[in-house]
């Protein structure tokens, strides 16, 4: 038997090795087909939950696959496992880089999709450039990924949010549809508190916000009512109430009656503008979007115009159960402020007896918000049918309704409590039980007509067995031992019998009701009395021990016991205020209905208050945009809006649809600058590496680097301007020597010019702020410079391979400074030589995914082999590799921090056409290197 | 947003789990089944559950329960819609949406999911898109896969996504276009045991087939909008149009789609189509009851009614029922105690009767509760709300 069941695992465990290693050997196969059902089974194996990081260098190998469908698992199976092996992850990163450039807009909206959501933090700032590049891209879609990206980024660096914000701002003043949901998204994820960003938006948003798609509406809907509550004043300040309005609220208003009436209320039109543009998407066909312009209308609209959200919250009541569990919650706290909102529609509260158990007790919730006198004889007979149901959780929620129905409406009380009171002959104990709490709670209101119901209730205690009802009676008749005099005495008798037996909360009303005859009626119950205390003295429970010496000091005067026995009579039988029954939904609309927190009734993260009105409204000029701006924003065509208009045209609908999309396209694509119009028409088809709102900046950049950097001289770069740095200049550059303390550090050569008229003293480093694995070597300090003097000092920084900049402080002896080196890719390596066998053999083993390459066109001036080396090594610290032919030119080098090979072949062609070729280990440092090498040769 | 989804069978194991930002273990839908083993009945799950560290919240579905788990503040109901939306999606793609199904389809499940969320937002939702990017299986297409290798992910890029009318694919061509509109109309009625109307509501729905070549724009009108109280529609119908003339105008989706639903309330007097004669009762001392229940059409305009199904669920105390039907067949589940009568089409010459004694637990006192009866019917060709259709154009 053992034996077996060794052999059995054995066979599990081999086959589900061979299984590995089949999938190994599939996914290096070059047929689509089998990689394509290798990834199938890796990913069934994810959606089971089962680990499959152990294969993933196999599946990452193919991120650059041919095939669609084996390109998007590997996707699925980059995003999921890319946390646990980032260093693996990062090998993935240039296929998704290249991504980014390509000329289709599906393409680079993919990659840049996919690259946000690798969560691993070494390639935050590659996300940060690809963020930004994308959130000026031409296409609409892809500004939207941009958008969808921000809040991914944010969770994995939260120290990006400045830069993030500029993004957010940039991108809120988009004006196509397709954004804007996702961009108010990003800004409730990451901004939420920086609301004067939405102020130029505003009405923009208003407008364009039917149009938006439903999951959009949802969260601009909610955020614009945030908006609304801190701009607008309070719409209902003049309203004289109604009847149902809140005690509270009428006291509130009664405070300020004087400065309500002073100033005849106006609203906003911008005000009214939200209103009126959130109307129509009552009749969305999504829930959500219902419940958020409801909330929305229920904490901004007039008094008076709220009722329409009624209906459409009727509505959503034939939905599923989820929902409807949703939607009752919130009507129960809008009946408990509006109540005449929803009389009207009462009967659709009514229960169905196939509803489940928690929506019928949210109805029976609703419906007794909504009694009232008139309708409270309907709903009672309503209420008489729900008590013979058979679900007995939803009959016990039923005699609590009674309860509270009866407690509100002092006409029907009466009539309440004698049903209640029939209800006692019920043959189901938990009815009983039930109504014995709560006929107990409205005693409390008028004891001295109901003696008789007390004694029915009391010889209940024979036959009822649960704890919390035969407590409520024992308590009753302590209350009351006054009105029922004679049976007390017995009650008392029996339960000095059974009390052993019984529950703790019973054994602890026992003691009371002891207490409280022993008090009236001692002669008869003295005996009794003390036996109860007695055996309570023994008791288990220590509440009950407890509770048994306190009332025998208070009760029974002993010499020892003090000044508190006289008053015993005045402490257990003074007169008890009526508990108050009232809703759990009271108060619960301080939380903006429709949150995950109103429905838990309980601040979850990331929950935003909903401010109260301001006393004075602000400025509303700050929504006002200029004027070129508000005409196009109201020349943008919108899809619902131009219904009528298309009609008037009659044939030309179609023309017409096509028109206002590629209206709206261009429209979206023009930005501030009509030049950038030009640009993108005149390239629209030349794919490049960046995007048109960039190349003119790009094209300035370069121009400077050529008149600054002759290419001969190191590049100087500027660390303090001596305006800033008060008469102190500092510039560095990258040495290109080894730094003689430590091998991986790259030498920064830094130059100080004193321009001031004093002498600066102690020049020194402080307070590096580094990235993870950086280091730096600072320099000596530099103890004096005398005014109009110039020092050079070298100090290392070990870049970790990253193009990540080291900040720190600079300190004189007066000021500080703070200050930024960030290195070109180039300078973070250093030139090896290599001969040409070496290098072919280095080079054969960074192919594929090492190796990138770019085809180019060469820049006229730049067409011979000398210049192409000088401006090679320009960009980056290489070393020519002799070579053979005289149409390539070959350079190496290697990093600094990590040593990793860099290989550069620059092939030249007929008619200054070019390819350039980079193999280096670190795909990051690649990828950019190709990027500053194309630069430099083309330009 | 949301950040994990769960699917868990009747039988309370996770069958799938798909992450949208960082891995959330599966042991936090521990909570959930805490609550599951707490509610009596499957629907009685809460639908948001709070844990210290995530909020649950759940939808329940073809006895399938879908868990999302979020971490901070988001409208439930958004997460509740886009949990049904996911099932609708299913649905469409698969026929069912079974546990069974989506084992068998759980690639195509993923590459959904991953198409209909980013980083736990909602990104393409609309049946149109979606069928471009993934193609759903049908069983030609799996052979032809097998045969030649060919994929399931469509080859061109979507190009719906980047329209104004996100809706619908580009470049639809039909050799016959044509075009239906499909009324169905629910009746939701609480009727008392004297057979007077309590509560009555309509709830109907026009469910559109359109398969048209091109861009088409469409205009439909009807005779009497005003009974139409409380519409809600699909995000293709324009609403400045419907406001101003009661015209419905939009370009639609390609394919089956749900153009609008709307709701008669319960203000209009509704006429019920049948009604029910019940005597149903329980003698004290003896452990018998008789049981007796007769359907009879009313008003239908001489529309037949079919597909009647009875259901009701008696009391506790009911071991087993001995019942004589007239026609159709019944069952009786001596556990969950539910009487249910396939009934069939009613003939308004011979009415259906179901007729027979119960016997109840002995000893057990008589039953203090009446069952409620529950009736599922179909009239075809009727629009019990008298809304009617006037015309439509192109």
């Amino acid at each position: 038997m053992f034996v077996a069941s060794v052999i059995i695992v054995f066979c599990l465990f081999l086959s589900a090795e061979k299984e590995a290693k089949t999938n190994y050997q599939m996914l290096d196969s070059n047929k689509d087909s089998l990689k394509l059902e290798a990834m199938k089974r890796i990913v069934a194996m994810i959606a089971r939950g089962k680990n499959a990081s152990d294969l993933f260098p196999a599946v990452v190998k193919n991120v650059a696959c041919k095939n669609i469908e084996v390109k998007k698992l590997v996707y699925v199976y980059l995003v999921r496992y890319a946390e646990e092996q980032q260093d693996l992850a990062l090998l993935s990163i240039s296929t998704f880089q290249r991504g980014l450039k390509d000329p289709n807009q599906l393409i680079r909206a993919s990659a840049l999709r996919v690259l946000s959501s690798i969560r691993v933090t070494i390639i935050v700032p590659i996300m940060m450039l690809a963020i930004k590049e994308a959130a000026s891209d031409m296409s609409p879609y892809v500004r939207k990924t941009a958008a969808h990206a921000i809040p991914k980024l944010y969770s994995l660096d939260p120290e990006q949010k400045d830069q993030l914000i500029e993004v957010i701002e940039k991108l809120l003043a988009d004006k196509t549809t397709l954004v804007a949901g996702s961009v108010v998204m990003a800004f409730e994820e990451v901004c939420p508190e920086r609301i004067d960003l939405i102020h130029k938006n505003y009405r923009k948003l208003c407008n364009l916000l039917i149009d938006v798609e439903e999951w959009g509406q949802v969260v601009i809907i909610n955020m614009l009512t945030r908006y609304a509550r801190t701009q607008f004043l309070n719409p209902n300040m003049n309203v004289n109430e109604d009847e149902d309005e809140d005690e509270e609220e009428k006291e509130k208003k009664a405070e300020t009656p004087a400065m309500a009436k002073r100033k005849p209320y106006v609203m906003d039109p911008d005000h009214r503008l939200l209103l009126r543009n959130t109307k129509p998407l009552l009749q969305s066909r999504n829930a959500a979007v219902v419940m958020a312009v409801a909330q929305l209308y229920f904490h901004l609209a007039p008094k008076a115009e709220v009722g329409v959200i009624a209906k459409a919250l009727v509505r959503l009541l034939r939905s599923h159960s989820e929902v409807q569990y949703v939607v009752l919650q919130n009507v129960a706290t809008m009946t408990i402020k509006r109540r005449g909102m929803f009389e009207p529609y009462l009967k659709s509260f009514y229960i169905r007896s196939t509803d489940p158990t928690q929506i019928k007790v949210l109805k029976l919730e609703v419906l007794t918000n909504l009694a009232n006198e008139t309708n409270i004889s309907t709903i009672l007979r309503e209420f008489q049918t729900y008590i013979k149901s058979m679900d007995k959780d939803f009959v016990a929620a039923t005699i609590q309704a009674i309860g509270r129905c009866a407690t509100n409406i002092g006409e029907v009380r009466d009539t309440c409590l004698n049903g209640l009171v029939q209800l006692l002959s019920n043959r189901d104990e938990l009815v009983v039980a039930e109504s014995v709490v709560v006929i107990k709670k409205l005693l409390q209101m008028q004891p001295e007509k109901h003696s008789d119901i007390i004694k029915h209730m009391a010889k209940l205690t024979d036959n009822i067995q649960v704890p919390m009802a035969r407590a409520s009676i024992l308590w009753l008749i302590g209350e009351y031992c006054e009105h029922v005099p004679k049976i007390a005495p017995d009650v008392l008798r029996k339960m000095a019998k059974s009390f052993t037996n019984e529950e703790d909360i019973v054994k602890l009303q026992i003691i009371n009701l002891a207490a409280k005859l022993y008090l009236t009626n001692s002669k008869q119950t003295k005996l009794l009395t003390q036996y109860v205390l007695n055996l309570a003295k023994y008791d288990q429970n220590y509440d009950i021990r407890d509770r048994a010496r306190f009332i025998r000091q208070l009760i029974v005067p002993t010499e020892k016991s003090g000044a508190l026995s006289k008053y015993a009579k005045k402490l257990f039988l003074a007169l008890k205020p009526a508990p108050v029954l009232e809703s759990p939904f009271k108060d619960r609309d301080h939380f903006q209905l429709g949150s995950l927190s109103h429905l838990l009734n309980a601040k979850a993260g990331g929950y935003q208050e909903l401010p109260d009105w301001p006393e004075a409204a602000p400025d509303p000029s700050v929504r006002n945009v200029e004027v070129k701006d508000s005409v196009r924003a109201v020349g943008t065509v919108t899809y619902r809006d131009t219904g009528a208009l298309w009609d008037l045209q009659g044939p030309k609908k179609l023309e017409g649809s096509e028109k206002s999309d590629s209206a709206s396209g261009s429209e979206s694509g023009s930005g501030s600058e009509e030049s950038y119009m030009l640009l993108f028409h005149a390239n629209v088809y030349q794919p490049s590496l960046y995007n048109w709102a960039l190349v003119s900046m790009t094209l300035h950049l370069v121009l400077c680097l050529q008149t600054i950097a002759p290419s001969s001289a190191l590049k100087n770069y500027e660390l303090l301007h001596r305006i800033t740095g008060e008469g102190l200049s500092v510039e560095y550059c990258f040495s290109r020597q080894p730094f003689s303390p430590d091998a991986n550090m790259v030498a920064v050569q830094m130059q100080f010019t004193n321009n001031a008229t004093a002498d600066t003293k102690n020049l020194h480093i402080e307070d590096v702020k580094l990235q993870s694995g950086m280091r730096v070597k600072e320099f000596s300090e530099i103890e004096l410079l005398p005014a109009g003097e110039t020092a050079t000092a070298v100090m290392g920084i070990d870049f970790c391979d990253s193009t990540q900049a080291a900040n720190f402080q600079l300190c004189t002896h007066t000021r500080k400074f703070f200050v930024s080196i960030q290195p070109p890719v180039g300078e973070l390596m250093r030139p090896v030589f290599l001969t040409e066998n070496e290098f072919k053999k280095e080079q054969g083993q960074l192919m594929g995914m090492n190796e990138i390459t770019e085809k180019l066109t060469l820049d006229m001036k730049c067409r011979n082999e000398h210049t192409i080396v000088q401006r090679v090594t320009t960009a980056a610290n290489l070393s020519r590799v002799p070579c053979g032919s005289d149409k390539e030119c070959r350079f190496a080098g290697r990093t600094v921090s990590s040593s990793s090979l860099v290989l550069v072949t620059v092939a030249t062609k007929e008619e200054g056409a070019a390819q350039l070729t980079v193999n280096c280990e670190k795909m990051v440092i690649g990828t950019m290197l190709v990027k500053d090498i194309l630069l430099a040769l083309t330009q | 947003m949301i950040h994990s989804l769960f699917l868990v069978n009747a039988s309370g194991d996770i069958f799938l789990e798909k992450h949208w930002k960082s891995v959330v273990s599966r042991s936090v839908c521990d909570y959930f089944f805490e609550a599951q083993e707490r509610a009596t009945e499957p629907e009685n799950v809460p639908p948001v559950i709070p844990t210290p560290h995530h909020y649950l919240i759940s939808v329940l579905r073809h006895r399938i329960y879908f868990v999302a788990v979020i971490q901070s503040e988001v409208p439930p109901l958004f997460v509740i819609e886009f949990l049904h939306r996911v099932v609708d999606t299913f649905q469409d793609y698969f026929g069912v949406c079974t546990e069974a199904a989506i084992k068998d389809n759980v690639v195509v499940v993923y590459e959904l999911l991953e198409e209909m969320l980013d980083n736990g937002f909602p990104l393409a939702t609309e049946s149109n898109i979606l069928k471009e990017l993934i193609k759903p299986p049908t069983i030609l297409r799996t052979m032809v896969n097998t045969i030649t290798g060919s994929t399931n992910v469509g080859e061109q890029l979507p190009t719906g996504q980047l329209s104004v009318v996100p809706w619908r694919r580009t470049g639809v061509k039909y050799t016959n276009n044509e075009a239906y509109f499909d009324v169905v109309e629910e009746i939701d009625a609480i009727i008392d045991k004297s057979g007077s109307t309590i509560t009555a509501e309509i709830q109907g729905v026009i469910d559109a087939c359109v398969k048209l070549t091109g861009m088409p724009d469409l205009t439909l009108s009807f005779m009497n909008p005003r009974l139409l109280d409380d519409v809600s529609f699909h995000p293709c119908v324009r609403f400045k149009r419907w406001e101003a003339e009661r015209i419905l105008s939009f370009i639609p989706p390609d394919g089956n789609f749900r153009l609008l639903s709307y709701h008669v309330s319960s203000q209009n007097l509704v006429a019920i189509p049948v009604y029910v004669k019940h005597n149903i009762t329980f003698r004290e001392g003896s452990s018998q009851g008789r049981f007796d229940l007769t359907l009879g059409p009313k008003q239908t305009m001489g529309k037949a009614v079919e597909s009647v199904l009875v259901s009701s669920q008696l009391p506790r105390g009911v071991l087993n029922a001995n019942l004589n039907p007239s026609q159709g067949t019944y069952t009786f589940d001596p556990v969950t105690k539910m009487l249910s009568w396939d009934v069939g089409k009613i003939n308004p010459q011979k009415l259906p009767s179901l007729k027979g004694t119960m016997s109840l637990q002995a000893g057990a006192s008589k039953p203090d509760e009446n069952p409620s009866i529950n009736i599922q019917f179909k009239i075809q060709q009727m629009a019990i709300s008298g809304c009617t259709q006037a015309g439509q154009t192109l």
